[in-house]
């Protein structure tokens, strides 16, 4: 087997030094009744080239974004992702490494952990960023824990524009944790009006912006309306190269940030791993709430400039049953890889991105909404826009398909039910070739 | 004869006093070289990606549009490269040597895995597309669950999970929602042994429940009367890590699953020690209701500095219909993603919601599915049995130089205490830095908590003979240099690695998070 | 009144109602450098042994309790920004907080200061 080192020879030297003369020996304290006498029923091994071409096989089951006119969105977005990112990341020093928990040995994992938490502080327009979440939905329902315990309230309030995968996991996170969470009804093209009615006790409103349709929001009255009742206004984000062209979240008075990272150098990854940002304000009662893992900066014996894991006593594995969340492992390489990614764009290259993308969706909307029944419902958007068919959109997409098109989302797969079947959510972005906007619409005619 | 006259001595002109000077100008020693922050360089004009120039149409942001920019530097592609490979080069890394942490399970990643991750068919393909485009994807999910539901001998595996605390979560509300349903919401006591990870006890306060501890006995493991005494109608589950992490395998963990079942409560096992018994004991066999597997460990799929990891979870046929959203059925030749309650409900099912959105870490199961295939049932097997051999023999080079822990034979890993350190002036932490200098990532150190000083040793199946052979060598030679009063080695260390002893409490006591122009002026 | 000592390493020193207390020396000896300390808010009622503070160093958070039953009437809030106080003058300058004790009785059941040392041998 090409991955074990140990040889008979070896194995047999070593059980004598430890002396017993079998490694069923070593398994003694197993039950008898369960331990197996053979290997379990499945295959045996194989070789890279048997391996490569079953799996293989099985992707090509698949249909690849690149391989098709794509416009699929509603929370992982197709961009462009330099090669370079993919390579850096491959390094053994950064593939291989575990948890940076002794700091000598780890300065290049946490300084990439401080350079990741300062540049999403930046994107965001807040004060400090923690070191990951797994996702974006993850991410989304920590803030509202962690509002609740800066506030000492056990109410959230949910925007129904927010994506309902966030809500639900957002409704799992705080389920069995004595918090009610109201969801306020969806409203497709709109806002519902969640600043209007804030009640006392609620400890945070949660918006998205873009909303799930792809409408965006001035979030400032709603920050003012959550300020007023002494409530937090979290802001979530599943597309974050839409922070390239618009205000940040914390310019409009998010005290708490969170969004999904997967469009900047992470890839679809056909829903994981994605990364989760989580950014907030530098108050002393946020940071101690704050999950996860922060990197800090401070010095060596030396007196040099060095970086360690800091804060710890909010984590599980000091603060146990009085944590501020479970996490250990998060989304360590998704981080490096967004870092190396917004290290190469910078302010310049991440506004041309956003400007792309938002051109072509601009452009993409004109032209589908141009289509004969077809009425675009979003009337400021960014890079993702939801029309009304005159048909079901979930067989619209089908259709689509099958003409080698990835027309986008329907929104009655996000929200079954609620009688949005006429509703096709659409992205583009800087990847979308004129040849793939004329694809899409010359099959939309066709399809409707 | 054509003589060069330019001299070119091969050997200093005078004698040097190697200790004259121990800085450089640069800051760089050597090939380990200094990085300032990106935030330092102030290269706002700057990119390194290259677009099609945007054609200017006017923005549909409304009055959104931001004005101001955000302050992130950019770096052409020559710098990003250099700036980030000078940095990889101060992390140590399994491809550099052994990383014995104990509990983590530091193998070599198979690079076929990172490749086979990176077909398009996995990596480029959206969580939302079309179920007709995606058929692939789901059968690969499928083919993992069922190579984790044969290992275990478990009838269910809920497959979204992101890693193993978010696996953790999953199995005890699965529990919560059991108990729930049999009326039975009263009860609310976790019983956790001290010895448990950390993630044990905040898992099962965030599904509502409180922890109670159950000492451990003279011999590591669970002290079966403090636990049967602890056992009633108020307790909804015990969560156990078997092998524990003493590293030893809980002998009565039969006994341990009839107690628990009888009282009314669940067995959740903690799955981070699977590494131990892979292909060789199924938990379904040993009363198991839940436990989740940490790919990112047993598996093999890299864990990348901290992570991501891969959390999935297996259920008892008690607990089955309450996994979680979304989840992979067949239906004749093809696959479905059952992605809403009311179509799992008409599928039998009763999930206690959705985790996370979409359907879990695609990536890392394809790197798991890579690593099981190429290993195979045979493999996998034969690697359980020389990780267990590994740490054995390491603990049987150390014994008499060291002192473990605990008696007798262990399984995945090696389990020392702080004794053999008694008065020589060096502590656990300071025995740890020196194994820095001597080109070692240490074990881990202080955990578990309940023998003093720990130093727990997993070596994993990855390391040849030779290399165990070198690793207790250092480790012995180490525990003479300690005994023999060269303090200095350990207090000093690590002298050769790219940072000296970090000031954790400054980081503590005067947070500084992130970069601001203000303390680069300073 | 002399300063009374409980077996988890609490400090008080009581002057007709109202006694300070903090961490003994022994404790934050014990602990290392102290990076933070939360502290309860004024008002506030505690029973003897409830959970009074916490005390954070790098790698752990340990949990103080009330040596005494009554009402928090101070804190000693100079120690959120300067936790290393703890270490320093642990039994002067880095007490925790001013009591107002409900029952001065309890007081009898702890140890003086030749009980706590032989407590901590």
């Amino acid at each position: 087997m090409r991955y074990l080192p140990l040889t008979d020879a070896d194995r047999a030297e070593m059980l004598e030094m430890i002396g017993v003369d079998s490694v069923d020996a070593l398994f003694e304290d197993v039950p008898q009744t369960a331990r197996l006498d053979g290997p379990v029923d499945l295959p045996r091994h194989k070789s890279e080239m048997e391996v490569e071409r079953l799996l293989t096989q099985i992707s090509r089951k698949n249909i690849a974004a690149s391989e098709a006119p794509f416009f699929v969105g509603a929370g992982a977005y197709k961009h462009h992702i330099p090669s370079s990112v993919d390579h850096l990341i491959q390094r053994s020093e950064y593939l291989t490494s575990y948890t940076p928990y002794q700091p000598e040995i780890s300065q290049g994992t946490l300084q990439t952990l401080f350079e990741f938490q300062t540049q999403v502080a930046l994107l965001t327009g807040m004060e400090v960023a923690n070191a990951s979440m797994y996702d974006g939905s993850t991410a989304c329902g920590e803030a509202v824990l962690m509002a609740c315990r800066i506030t000492k309230r056990r109410k959230a309030i949910l925007s129904g524009n927010l994506h309902p995968h966030y809500a639900a996991a957002t409704h799992t996170l705080a389920k069995y944790m004595d918090i009610e969470i109201k969801d306020d009804a969806a409203k497709p093209g709109g806002l519902d009006d969640i600043a209007a009615d804030i009640p006392d006790d609620v400890a945070c409103v949660v918006v998205q912006n873009p909303d799930v349709f792809g409408q965006v929001h001035d979030l400032e009255p709603i920050a003012k309306a959550a300020h007023e009742k002494g409530a937090l206004l979290i802001a979530v984000f599943t597309e974050a190269v839409s922070l390239g062209l618009m205000k940040t979240p914390g310019a409009m008075g998010a005290d708490i940030v969170v969004g999904e990272g997967q469009s900047i150098g992470v890839g679809l990854q056909f829903g994981g791993p994605h990364v989760g940002l989580f950014a907030c304000r530098n108050d002393r009662n946020y940071i101690r709430n704050l999950p996860g893992r922060l990197a800090g900066e401070t010095v060596d014996a030396d007196g040099r400039r060095g970086f360690v894991l800091t804060l710890s006593t909010r984590e599980q594995h000091i603060r146990r049953d009085k944590a501020t969340s479970n996490i250990c492992t998060n989304s360590g390489l998704m981080t490096l890889a967004w870092t190396i990614h917004m290290s190469l764009l910078g302010d310049t290259g991440l506004r041309t991105m956003a400007q792309l993308s938002h051109e072509k969706a601009c452009e993409l909307a004109d032209r589908l909404s141009a289509i004969s029944g077809v009425e675009l419902v979003t009337d400021a958007f960014f890079n993702e826009f939801t029309l009304r068919l005159p048909k079901n959109a979930a067989d619209v997409v089908e259709a689509l398909a099958e003409k080698g098109v990835l027309g986008g989302v329907p929104a009655s797969r996000l929200y079954p039910g609620k009688g949005y079947d006429d509703l096709l959510i659409v992205a583009a972005t800087e990847t979308n070739t004129d040849s793939d906007l004329d694809a899409f619409e010359a099959a939309l005619k066709e399809v409707l | 004869m054509a003589m060069n006259t330019q001299g070119r001595p091969s050997a200093p002109l005078h004698t040097p006093d190697p200790g004259a000077y121990d800085d450089t100008f640069s800051g760089s020693r050597g090939l380990d070289q200094a990085e300032p922050l990106i935030f330092e360089r102030q290269t706002y004009d700057k990119t390194g990606v290259d677009f099609e120039t945007p054609k200017g149409t006017k923005s549909r942001l409304g009055a959104l549009e931001r004005t101001e920019d955000l302050g992130l530097p950019g770096l052409s592609e020559p710098e990003a490269m250099r700036h980030y490979v000078r940095l990889s080069r101060k992390n140590y890394a399994i491809d550099i040597g052994l990383y014995p942490l104990g509990s983590c399970t530091m193998k070599h990643n198979p690079r076929l895995n990172e490749k086979m991750a990176r077909l398009p068919g996995f990596s480029d393909v959206h969580p939302l597309q079309p179920q007709s485009t995606v058929q692939g994807a789901f059968e690969l999910i499928g083919e993992l669950a069922h190579w984790l539901m044969t290992l275990t001998n478990m009838p269910t595996v809920a497959m979204s999970p992101k890693a193993g605390a978010h696996g953790e979560l999953c199995g005890m509300m699965a529990i919560r929602a059991a108990l729930d349903a049999r009326g039975e919401s009263h009860r609310r006591r976790v019983l956790v042994p001290e010895s448990a990870h950390g993630t044990n006890p905040a898992t099962a306060v965030q599904c509502g429940f409180f922890c109670d501890e159950i000492p451990a006995g003279p011999d590591g493991r669970v002290d079966m009367e403090a636990f049967k005494a602890k056992l009633g109608d108020d307790v909804a589950a015990i969560m156990l890590t078997n092998p524990n992490t003493c590293g030893l395998f809980e002998r009565d963990i039969r006994a341990i699953a009839d107690a628990i079942h009888e009282a009314g409560g669940y067995f959740y096992c903690d799955g981070a020690n699977f590494n131990a018994i892979s292909g060789r004991v199924r938990p379904g066999d040993l009363g198991v209701d839940a436990m989740h597997f940490n790919l990112h460990k047993t598996y093999s799929t890299p864990h990348g500095g901290g992570g991501p990891g891969a959390g999935p979870t297996v259920l008892s046929e008690a607990l089955a219909k309450f996994a979680p959203l979304p989840f992979v059925i067949k239906e004749g030749d093809s696959w479905r993603m059952v992605e809403d309650e009311a179509d799992a409900r008409a599928q039998g099912a009763q999930p206690f919601g959705r985790m996370v959105a979409f359907h879990g870490q695609m990536g890392m199961f394809t790197r798991a599915m890579s690593y099981m295939l190429s290993h195979g049932a045979d493999g996998l097997k034969q690697a359980s049995e020389d990780a267990v051999l590994n740490a054995n023999y390491i603990l049987a080079r150390l014994k008499d130089v060291m002192t473990p822990s605990f008696d007798g034979l262990c399984m995945h890993e090696a389990l020392f205490d702080d004794r053999f350190l008694k008065d020589t002036g060096v502590t656990t932490l300071d025995f740890a830095k020196a194994m820095i200098d001597e080109g070692y990532h240490p074990m881990t150190m202080y955990f578990p908590l309940v023998v003093h000083g720990a130093m727990l040793i997993e070596p994993t199946e990855s390391e040849s003979k030779a290399s165990v052979d070198r690793f207790c060598d250092t480790l012995e030679a180490l525990a003479h240099a300690a005994k023999a009063g060269e303090t200095e080695r350990f207090t000093a260390a690590p002298r050769f690695a790219p940072a000296k002893r970090l000031d954790e409490t400054r980081a503590a006591r005067q947070p500084v998070l992130r970069w601001t122009p203000a303390a680069s002026e300073a | 009144m002399s300063t009374r000592f409980t077996k988890d390493h609490e400090w008080i020193r009581v002057e007709g109602e109202e006694g300070v207390m903090g961490i003994t020396a022994y404790a934050a000896e014990q602990l290392g450098d102290v990076v933070f300390v939360e502290l309860p808010e004024v008002g506030k009622t505690v029973a003897q042994g409830d959970e009074l503070a916490v005390v954070e160093s790098v790698k752990a958070a340990s949990e103080v309790y009330a040596p005494v039953s009554g009402e928090i009437i101070e804190v000693n809030s100079a120690l959120e920004d300067a936790p290393a106080t703890v270490n320093e003058a642990p039994q002067g300058e880095g007490w925790f907080v001013k009591i107002k004790l409900s029952d001065k009785a309890q007081l009898d059941a702890m140890m003086d200061d030749a009980a706590y040392a032989e407590h901590t041998k």
